[in-house]
């Protein structure tokens, strides 16, 4: 009996992928560690090896298709003996099936993060862009990239390093492309040595070059934290204004999908802390290009906090010669009268959600986008709360001191009389992250943690 | 590197008066220190004079300086005004950082000193940086980092020789061994001591060098020179030095004996076997001397008026200076 090669994922947070060229065809014979495809995931375009050996069957997806969805079949594998004709065996969930199918297909769309529908609402348009400008659809991986070459071009004294940043284009492919129009001279691939490259950096910025420090992810930038907070973020204040450090440090922050505790924390609360430190969290593709290019411009050091699963996701970006936005705005993506959700990042994807459903039930939310958590929006959150007399936050990190602490902090003592209950916060659980992918799914905020949040300030249970 | 000395005589009489300046500047701040002018932490560099003053008559215009918290030495080399450094270290408004750095947080753009920082071996990778911004400009100045025998055993460190080699960076990585990490000799911290040798698995050449004897120190730092400009990477100059006064002004330095100390002072002071030379060899002599004397002692005295009379920063101050 034949059994089904399925599309495998290839990366901690790949869903679906193309696959771009089949390397045998039906009739071959095939043995453990032959190559049958070259798949393009979320990321890279990797080869796809067999387990099995066996006679390829039949093609059941044709090379050049976008969008196969992870354990889909795409070939049927024979036996010895068999034909091509036999009815394929379900595949086990065995080697090359590492996440299992069928049924238990949700589980494996919503993992790691909850899996974000396109928001059905409208999403409201930012006053920071003119009436009547064009949009053109970007991930926001792009837009990323697109800010950085769009500043390169503009100032000589602009560079990224980082690890992998050049050859290997980028560990989440944000550098593609960058290499080859600015050479290695300006795209500089370190050693992994965050310490050293970041202290580098913050060198170069002192003499006046406009740095940008990738981190592959900001789990690896606790090696360097004494260089950001104490060299990069003081100088300004200790030298009395003399020495300033206009470098930008960007990177995936927060959980990804299923790879533990030490590659999956949010530490916008830790930067957002600290006096001398501008801190941007941005979701939509349009605010990511818009505020890195502003980062990239501004004479102060900024932790440029990123997403790895919002990577891939598409939104509009305005079609303009030089978009930049200013720094330390909030953006109200969703009016509406009932109750304040404060999110940002991710979570921004989560609370539009939670607001689509709300509406179902009556429930006008506001949803507002931080975008930057330092300097904090603050006059927007109070106008709005002072309008709905409720406020939710919702963020990844850990509870304890948070970005929604902070908020509800503030809130409590700049809007007390205003507020119909008490402020609340939805965040991620008080634990480091763990593996499995029902404690990984328990251990994140939900759009149904954020729903029970609200509906328990609006006194709808 | 300032007021660049005409004749060799010239040059070598300020060298002698550089060393002076630091060593009186010191034994004043320590004085005010004493007195509870100066607050925090203060670490003079008493003792160790020749090392950046020889370094600097090695440097050139748009060369820079970087180095840790035992700081006001250098400064005074680069030529930053005594007055502003004195009043920085009593916290005034007058001070090189308006009275918001302290004597470990010093830093002036004009004279390419890039502090002044605090925490041990931070400044190692920070001037390498420098250096990288020298080579991105393509220009040819050099950095010059300075740090300690203690900062030589900080992982950073290594993670600056590595880049610094592999992009040959134009670094001259200084190792002030002043044979004393706080109270922790070289021999009870440092599995090899000879700190010349530290760079040789990343290829990096090392020198040691009496710091003791400002010509030794002059003629290593232009060979280095020579060697970074040539764009043949970085090197490591070790300094073979002595502090007189404990790490800080809070340091009883019990870890050390008197007659240690005693015989560095009598046999290898940097600043009077200098004197000795440039009077045998008839560039000074005993009148001159005096008179220098006076000079110097006249400016540290200002100096340290100045830092006393200042005002203290403004209330408004505590707000400035946090964002470009």
């Amino acid at each position: 009996m034949s059994t089904e090669i399925l599309m495998p994922a290839l990366s901690p947070t790949m869903e679906e992928g193309k696959l771009s060229k089949w390397l045998v065809k039906s009739g071959d014979t095939v043995k453990s560690g032959t190559i049958l495809a070259e798949i393009e995931t979320d990321k890279a375009t990797m080869e796809f090896e067999a387990v099995d050996e066996g006679t390829i069957g039949e093609i059941l997806v044709l090379e050049g298709t976008e969008g196969v969805k992870v354990n889909s079949p795409i070939a049927t594998l024979l036996a010895e003996g068999e034909s091509a004709g036999a009815a394929p065996k379900k595949s086990k969930k065995t080697a090359d099936a590492p996440v299992p199918a069928g049924e238990d297909h949700k589980v494996v769309a919503d993992k790691g993060a909850e899996k974000v529908v396109a928001p059905k609402t409208e999403v409201a348009a930012d006053p920071e862009i003119p009436e009547g400008t064009e949009f053109v659809t970007q991930t926001v991986r792009d837009a990323l990239r697109d800010a950085m070459a769009e500043e390169m071009r503009r100032d000589e004294l602009v560079f990224l390093m980082g690890e992998e940043v050049a050859q290997y284009q980028g560990a989440y492919k944000i550098s593609q492309g960058l290499l080859d129009e600015f050479g290695d001279r300006r795209v500089i691939d370190t050693p992994i040595t965050e310490h050293g490259f970041t202290g580098l950096g913050v060198g170069a910025a002192f003499d006046g070059l406009k740095p940008i420090v990738e981190f592959m992810t900001w789990n690896f930038a606790m090696q360097a934290m004494d260089q950001i907070i104490n060299s990069a973020a003081k100088t300004r204040y200790m030298s009395g204004g003399q020495m300033s450090c206009p470098i930008v440090f960007r990177g995936p922050n927060g959980a990804a999908a299923r790879v533990g505790a030490q590659h999956s924390q949010d530490y916008s609360a830790w930067y957002a802390s600290v006096p001398g430190l501008k801190v941007i969290a941005p979701y939509f593709a349009a605010d990511a290009k818009g505020l890195l290019k502003a980062a990239i411009r501004d004479g102060s050091p900024v932790i440029f906090l990123e997403n790895e699963i919002v990577y891939g996701r598409s939104f509009p970006v305005p079609k303009l010669d030089d978009f930049v936005l200013p720094i330390g705005k909030a953006r109200i993506v969703r009016p509406g009268t009932d109750v304040t959700i404060v999110a940002y990042s991710i979570t921004v994807g989560q609370a539009l959600e939670a607001a689509d459903r709300l509406a179902e039930e009556g429930i006008d939310a506001e949803v507002i986008d931080l975008r930057t958590l330092r300097p904090l929006d603050m006059d927007t959150v109070l106008a709005s709360v002072k309008k709905t007399n409720r406020i939710v936050t919702i963020e990844q990190g850990w509870p304890i001191c948070s970005i929604g602490s902070e908020i509800c902090a503030r809130v409590a003592l700049e809007a007390f009389d205003y507020l119909d209950a008490p402020p609340t916060k939805v965040t991620g659980k008080d634990v480091p992250m763990p593996y499995a992918a029902n404690l990984e799914k328990l251990a994140l905020p939900t759009v149904d943690d954020l729903i029970a949040a609200v509906k328990a300030v609006s006194y709808k249970e | 590197m300032p007021d660049a000395p005409k004749s060799n005589s010239d040059s070598l009489k300020k060298l002698y008066a550089d060393m002076l300046l630091i060593r009186r500047f010191e034994e004043r701040a320590g004085q005010l220190y004493g007195m509870g002018l100066i607050g925090g932490f203060c670490h003079l560099y008493i003792g160790q004079e020749a090392v950046v003053v020889g370094l600097m008559g090695a440097a050139q215009e748009g060369d820079q300086q970087i180095t840790a918290y035992r700081d006001h030495g250098h400064m005074l080399a680069a030529g930053i005004d005594p007055k502003a450094v004195m009043a920085e270290l009593t916290g005034r408004s007058t001070g090189l950082s308006r009275g918001k750095g302290g004597s470990m947080h010093m830093f002036s753009s004009e004279k390419k000193f890039y502090g002044g920082h605090g925490i041990v071996g931070a400044q190692v990778p920070i001037g390498t940086g420098l250096a990288f911004a020298n080579k991105y400009r393509g220009n040819k100045s050099v950095c010059l980092t300075y740090f300690g025998d203690g900062a030589a055993n900080q992982g950073q460190v290594y993670e600056s020789f590595n880049m610094a080699e592999l992009w040959k960076l134009p670094v001259i990585y200084v190792i002030e061994n002043n044979q004393y990490a706080m109270g922790t000799s070289v021999e009870r911290s440092s599995a090899v001591s000879d700190f010349s040798k530290r760079g040789a698995s990343f290829g990096i050449p090392g020198v040691q060098v009496d710091g003791m004897d400002v010509e030794a120190v002059q003629k290593a730092g232009e060979e280095a020179m020579v060697h970074c400009r040539a764009g043949k990477g970085p090197i490591i100059l070790e300094m073979k030095t002595y502090r007189y006064r404990g790490h800080s002004m809070s340091d009883p330095a019990k870890y050390r004996s008197k007659e240690e100390l005693t015989e560095v002072r009598e046999k290898r002071d940097p600043i009077e076997n200098f004197g000795k030379k440039l009077i045998e060899r008839g560039v000074m002599n005993a009148e001159d001397m005096k008179a220098l004397d006076a000079q110097v002692k006249a400016i540290v005295i200002a100096s340290a008026e100045f830092a006393t009379e200042s005002p203290e920063p403004g209330l408004a101050e505590l707000y400035t200076d946090i964002y470009a």
